[in-house]
This record gives C-alpha cells, sequence and structure tokens, in this order.
C-alpha cells in the first residue's frame, strides 16, 4: 500500500531524510516511533503530499508523489496534533466544507455516521472554538475518515490530550484500524503504540533504524527494542 | 452537570459511498462560502478592515480642509489609498486565519488541483473588499460631497479589486510560511501591484473629472492586462508557493 526507496528530503543545506525505505502491505498498523528530529512528521508530510521528496520514490495506493498527488490524496485521511478544523464553525459546517472539497454526494448521513463514530453527534451543531482539546481531535478523526479513506496518518494523535481523551482516542484508533484501514501512526508513547501498532518501525536521523511486528515482540519489549535501535544507530 | 456522550456505535466502512474529485467551481465555491460563513459569525476581518477604512477616510478628510473642486480631484487617490491598505489588511487576517489553525493542510490534503484554493480565497478575499466598498462608498459620498455611485466607476472599482486580490492572495499565501508575515506582506505586495493602482487611480480619476474615453483608454487596457496576467500566473505558480 506505501513504497518509499531511497528517499531523501533536504530543506537548503540540511539533510532530514537520508536514503529511506519503507514498506506498508495493506490493513496493517505501523507505529513510526523516533526522537525528536528524527524525521518523522517530515516523512509524513511527503506521504500526505504536503511536501515534495528531493529524491527517491514514493508510492502511496499504487499512485506515484508528487505526480499522482490528487490521486494520492483522495485515498488518504490524515490526523496531525493541530485538527485542521476551524473553530468559527460548527462541527457539522466542518464536516460539509470536507466533504464537498473531497467531492462526497448525499454526504448528510455519512457525516451523521462518523459523527456517531466519535460520539460527538450530539454537540453536532456546537461551534468548534467550544469544544475541549479532546473533542476537537475525535472531530479531527471524523473529517479524515469522512471520504472513506484505504490509508491513515498519524501524526503524534495524542500531543496535548488528558488521560481520558487519549483513552477514547484509543478506542477511535482501534476502531479505524478493526475496517481494514492501512495506518502510519507517529508517536512517543510507546505504550499506546504497543497496544494498537501490528508493526513498530524506529527513524533516527533520517532513515529507519530497526523494524519489527508485534507477534515478534514480547508485550513489555517495546521499550528495550527501541532504545536497543537507537543505541546501536549511535 | 458534565454532558454524557452517547456510547459510541461502531464504525462501518461505507461501501455505497460516493466520493469522487470534485469539480473545479463546486471546490472554489465551497471554500467562498466556508469564509464567509466564518467571517460572518467571528466579524473579525470585516470588522477591521471597515474600521480601518473609515478612519483613513476622516483623518483625510479633516486633515485636507478642501473646497468641493479640489476634494473632487483627490476622490481617486484617497479611494485608491483606503482600498489598498485595508485590502491589504484583509489578506493578512485571511490567510493566517488557514496558516494558524493548521487548516491551510486540511485544504491541501483535498484532492483538487491546488489552484481551486487560490481561487476560493482570492474570491473570498475579493468579496470582502467588495463588501467594505459598497459600505465606504456612501460614507465618502457624503463627507466629500462627491456622487461615487456611477457605473463606470463601480467597474473601475472591481477591475482593481480583481487585480489587487489576485496578487494579495499569491502573495499572503507565500508570506504567511514567514514569521515577519505582518511586515513582508506589504513590503512585498506595494511594489507589484503599484502598476495596478497607478493604472486604477488614472481611470478613476479620468471618469469623476469627465474626461474623453481615448484618454482612459491605456491605462484601462492596463488594467486589464494585469488582472489576465496576474491571475494566470497565480494559477501556474500557486502550488509551488504552498507546497513545501
Amino acid at each position: 500500500m506505501i513504497q518509499v526507496n531511497k528517499l531523501i528530503k533536504r530543506f537548503g543545506l540540511k539533510t532530514i531524510l537520508r536514503g529511506l525505505n519503507f514498506n506498508v502491505q495493506p490493513g496493517e498498523f505501523v507505529a513510526l516511533l523516533g526522537p525528536n528530529g528524527s524525521g518523522k512528521t517530515t516523512f509524513l508530510r511527503i506521504l500526505a503530499s504536503l511536501s515534495r521528496p528531493s529524491l527517491g520514490e514514493v508510492k502511496v495506493a499504487g499512485y506515484k508523489l508528487p505526480n499522482e498527488s490528487a490521486q494520492v490524496r483522495a485515498r488518504l485521511g490524515v490526523v496531525s496534533h493541530l485538527p485542521l478544523l476551524y473553530p468559527d464553525l460548527t462541527a457539522e459546517e466542518n464536516l460539509q466544507f470536507y466533504a464537498r472539497m473531497y467531492g462526497i454526494t448525499n454526504y448528510e448521513s455519512r457525516i451523521t455516521q462518523v459523527l456517531q463514530m466519535v460520539g460527538l453527534e450530539h454537540r453536532r451543531k456546537d461551534i468548534v472554538s467550544a469544544f475541549s482539546r479532546g473533542m476537537q481531535q475525535r472531530l479531527a478523526i471524523a473529517r479524515a475518515v469522512l471520504h472513506n479513506p484505504e490509508v491513515m496518518l498519524f501524526d503524534e494523535p495524542y500531543t496535548g490530550l488528558d488521560q481520558d481523551a487519549s483513552e477514547m482516542l484509543d478506542g477511535v484508533l482501534k476502531s479505524v484500524a478493526a475496517e481494514g484501514r492501512t495506518v502510519v501512526m507517529t508517536s512517543h508513547d510507546l505504550v499506546r503504540a504497543e497496544n494498537l501498532a501490528t508493526r513498530f518501525d524506529v527513524l533516527s536521523r533520517g532513515v529507519i533504524v530497526a523494524s519489527a511486528a508485534s507477534k515478534d515482540l514480547r508485550k513489555t519489549n517495546l521499550l528495550s527494542f527501541y532504545k536497543k535501535a537507537l543505541q546501536v544507530e549511535a | 452537570m458534565k454532558k454524557q456522550s452517547p456510547p459510541h456505535p461502531p464504525l462501518t466502512i461505507n461501501n455505497s459511498l460516493s466520493s469522487n474529485h470534485p469539480s473545479f467551481l463546486k471546490a472554489v465555491f465551497a471554500i467562498l462560502q466556508k469564509d464567509i460563513s466564518a467571517e460572518f459569525r467571528s466579524r473579525e476581518l470585516l470588522s477591521a478592515m471597515l474600521v480601518f477604512s473609515l478612519l483613513v477616510i476622516l483623518i483625510f478628510n479633516f486633515a485636507l480642509e478642501l473646497d468641493v473642486k479640489v476634494r473632487q480631484s483627490i476622490t481617486a487617490g484617497v479611494l485608491w489609498t483606503t482600498f489598498a491598505f485595508a485590502g491589504t489588511l484583509g489578506l493578512n487576517r485571511s490567510m493566517a486565519v488557514e496558516k494558524d489553525r493548521g487548516c491551510l493542510d486540511g485544504l491541501l490534503l483535498a484532492p483538487v488541483d491546488r489552484s481551486v484554493i487560490f481561487f476560493g480565497k482570492m474570491l473570498s478575499n475579493l468579496t470582502f473588499m467588495l463588501i467594505v466598498t459598497i459600505i465606504i462608498l456612501p460614507v465618502y459620498s457624503v463627507l466629500y460631497n462627491v456622487n461615487l455611485f456611477r457605473l463606470d466607476l463601480l467597474g473601475v472599482i472591481l477591475l482593481g479589486s480583481i487585480g489587487y486580490s489576485a496578487v494579495g492572495t499569491l502573495i499572503a499565501a507565500m508570506t504567511v510560511q514567514t514569521r515577519t508575515r505582518d511586515v513582508l506582506l506589504p513590503v512585498l505586495l506595494f511594489p507589484i501591484v503599484i502598476s495596478l493602482l497607478i493604472a486604477a487611480l488614472k481611470v478613476s480619476n479620468g471618469l469623476l473629472n469627465g474626461a474623453e474615453f481615448s484618454e482612459i483608454s491605456a491605462p484601462l487596457n492596463l488594467l486589464i492586462a494585469y488582472d489576465v496576467i496576474f491571475i494566470s500566473i497565480a494559477f501556474m505558480v500557486f502550488d509551488y508557493v504552498v507546497e513545501e
């Protein structure tokens, strides 16, 4: 579903991604781990076609980036630590706007469905600026799944969420993954990543330095796997 | 009392969901409608532009205590100065709202040609400029005792506003990525729109002073050419401006 070969990304003289290789099979849930500045967000922005690769090949859902970016975006849902929502519009108006931007016809029933999924159906007429951070993040997920994407990218979705909101987000992420979507999530929260992902990749200094499937790791072993991967790289 | 969320029903993939690439015009008008709805709820942008415009007109009115004849001769200058500065306020705010809340990424993630975003934002900026114009013109007419409700003059204001919002939207999309966007926008914008403003000013002045069409045809043609050229340039380069 996602194929990345020898991806290089430079910002001026600074090289962020240094020949990164990354492949994800359909239905996999990959947790992309790594320290701050390792290039996780840059990598996800390239997959989302928000940033152009400097060199290398990137394919998402069979379409090449950046040449076929519109086709990729039609199959992609993105959730970042910012909700990408308009605070002066209601939850419903936000979703209606995005539904129109994605060319969804007869979107009212779909909006109701995704609002029910994230538990915000009763707040659909409320202005987003009145929502808590956790509610905004749930609405952001509703926005991201609105067009029924095959691939979902989550960039630090737990940032700024309290314990209750994080637990609720866990449930929503599980239901998103249970539908068979391909998911790539960056996170610093190893415990949550361990509970959700089927594969863990560690990104350091712009390359993947380690990769393991969840079935190959013992339940308490992700932290040592992560630390070991970074030590080997250092 | 804390409002309880209802239990979450599981989400099922809606295979009948019809999602295609939206048509160019539908997406452009979705952005326009969204901006107008958000603005009429927050009134951040329009109120700032309006108050600023009214203040500029009042300051000019009291600063230049002129007789009726001289007032007529400076009308075009005062009007276009007001539109240009008020327009800059609107352009800055309109893009900053998208950038600060991450919504620009939301727009860029839509499966549409990126020029849709340019045209949507340009139309929004144009709409807000025209709303301010509609309110400013009668106030100006009363204060300066000059009749500005002439179809030909309104046409020139429309042409000038189209060019201004086209270049302004493109430059605002560039400067919004920087930390010094508030300063950078006018610094980059005014040298580019100076020829548009001079042309609009000459045509407006000519119309208000009863000039022959042959006298204003050259700046009028420049105004039209400016609009066509800059809309075309923006259409071609907007993708590169907004993508990292």
